[in-house]
């Protein structure tokens, strides 16, 4: 699923902090410790919602589907915090809303494409980084249109 | 006492000073604040019988209650949102000494912002809390990627609408540069006699790259502000002039939240403002030409433009050449923050841009509108507002 490469030696040890883990979001982030990116799919009427919750929106259901995610999407909008630096990044990250093909949004970082050539609508493709405590979350690199 | 429908005004208003290390407790700011507002009424603090607040502040209503001698509280609440309920506070006092149930609604907020925690700052501990009941349900899917204040968020909540309708970040400098000049006549603020020019907010640092220099944010500030509501009747025999509280209203639709903002259909306007907006308009029979000043919340500029379309005073991406072309000065269509607001006067958590508001009315601000009378203004918080009225 991914060919970044990987961590280096010891003395470059993930700095990025690790993922807040809440119950009804867990299935998540397990999902992407395994290089899986997962959503929450209600099991009777089908629809999609992020972030995860409990009870589907639209029909009331508590049948939660956790499904593998297409990984494609595009960014609808992205910053670049410079000051304050944020805590665990070597340099600035691309903070960006990625809308995904099965129409939901997440909040992640696009990689490997410079500031400079950010522009809105990238088309992406989820990857995964390490972080901190042997954890991984999903986050989007440039792919083709 | 009899339940029937009471109109609701306010008859105090009250403030420390503000500055970036107060020296004092947060209680004690909350505390002068309230005394403050009570004595420019003209009641006693042992009268109140409602307090309240938003999330995030630090006092505790009993504490509070303490100070000032409350004999007999008959209402408290804490309203979730942080800033984005400063408004509210409005609209739950209204509704309180509407439905006659409080005579001596307290609405205050004081903090030490600067000197004992910074908003702007990296968050303190690697997990931080994220407690329910700030209305920034998803805030924690925000922090792993290196979004951790609020600029990034409100960056990342802008962009989108900056974007879509082809706002530059020097677009958003007019905003600053007024509000500065503002600032600069208001002896109250912390930028007193400090303007800026459009050079000097295209020289300031990136905070969020390439929306938001250090000059499109709020400050981060000590101080408190305190509100005292009543019924119009009572604030009729009171020491202020009393100023009504003609409507005022909360809106949150759905998939919306407080600045981590991303999961509602359109990006590029602001539907908690648009529900705002609807609603109070519908029930005071108003409309955005009517209003003589608006005291809208600026954590960061393009909440501004935001805001100003959501209310109609402009149409969907016309904010830019709205302030561009003067509408918030004094004597332009509509006089914005005509204190500093939160980029120059201070950082109350908007609750200082809406004693403004009150002022403008009672004709007392250092910024007073002279174009025209002021019969109406307008306070937005983005998921709440008002709409006061000279009575």
């Amino acid at each position: 699923m991914t060919d970044q490469p990987q961590a280096a030696p010891a003395a470059d040890k993930p700095t990025r902090i690790p993922p807040i883990v809440t119950l009804d979001a867990k299935f998540f982030w397990d999902g992407a410790d395994q290089e899986q990116l997962l959503g929450e799919k209600c099991g009777d009427c089908g629809l999609f919602v992020f972030p995860p919750r409990p009870m589907c929106p639209q029909c009331f259901s508590l049948k939660r589907q956790h499904v593998p995610l297409s990984g494609r999407g595009v960014v609808r909008g992205w910053t670049i915090p410079r000051h304050p630096p944020p805590f665990g990044f070597k340099e600035a990250p691309i903070v960006a809303i990625v809308e995904l093909e099965e129409g939901i949004r997440m909040v992640s970082n696009v990689v490997g494409i410079a500031p400079d050539a950010m522009e809105q609508d990238l088309p992406v493709e989820v990857t995964f980084e390490p972080t901190m405590k042997d954890h991984k979350v999903p986050v989007f690199r440039p792919r083709s249109k | 006492m009899a339940r029937k429908f009471t109109d609701a005004a306010i008859a105090g208003i009250g403030q420390t000073e503000f500055s970036k290390a107060s020296g004092r407790s947060e209680l004690q700011l909350a505390a002068e604040c309230a005394k403050a507002a009570c004595d420019d009424a003209g009641i006693s603090p042992h009268d109140i019988d409602g307090m309240i607040t938003f999330t995030i502040d630090n006092s505790d209503e009993v504490n509070l209650a303490r100070c000032l001698g409350v004999k007999d509280l008959a209402y408290t609440t804490r309203i979730p949102g942080g800033g984005a309920a400063a408004a509210a506070t409005i609209y739950q006092a209204m509704g309180m000494v509407n439905a006659g149930l409080c005579n001596n609604v307290l609405i205050w907020r004081a903090m030490n912002e600067r000197s004992q925690y910074r908003f702007g700052q990296n968050p303190q501990q690697q997990q931080m809390q994220y407690q329910s009941g700030n209305g920034t349900g998803s805030l924690l899917w925000c922090v792993p990627y290196g979004a951790m204040t609020p600029a990034s968020w409100g960056a990342l909540q802008a962009a989108r609408y900056m974007h879509q309708y082809g706002v530059t970040n020097r677009d958003l400098g007019y905003i600053s540069v007024q509000q500065r000049a503002y600032a600069a006549n208001n002896p109250n603020a912390w930028f007193y006699q400090k303007p800026i020019t459009l050079e000097d907010h295209q020289n300031s640092k990136w905070i969020q790259e390439p929306w938001l220099r250090l000059l499109d944010c709020c400050q981060e500030s000590d101080g408190g502000v305190a509100v005292l509501v009543t019924s119009l009747e009572r604030a009729r025999d009171l020491k202020q002039p009393p100023v009504k509280i003609v409507g005022a209203t909360q809106s949150i639709p759905y998939n919306v939240e407080v600045i981590s903002n991303y999961y509602h259909e359109d990006l590029t306007e602001m539907p908690e403002a648009k529900g705002v907006a609807k609603r109070l308009w519908a029930m005071t029979g108003l409309k955005p030409s009517d209003m003589q000043m608006a005291a809208l919340y600026d954590a960061f500029t393009p909440h501004v433009l935001l805001q100003l379309e959501a209310f109609g005073f402009c149409k969907p991406g016309e904010g830019k050449d709205f302030v561009k072309g003067g509408g918030m000065a004094l004597d332009g269509e509509l006089p914005v923050n005509t204190n500093g607001g939160l980029t120059g006067e201070a950082y109350i958590h908007g609750m200082n841009s809406m004693i403004e508001g009150v002022r403008q009315i009672r004709g007392t601000s250092y910024n007073q509108i002279k174009k025209k009378a002021v019969e109406h203004v307008l306070i937005s918080s983005g998921m709440a507002g008002a709409v006061l009225e000279k009575a």
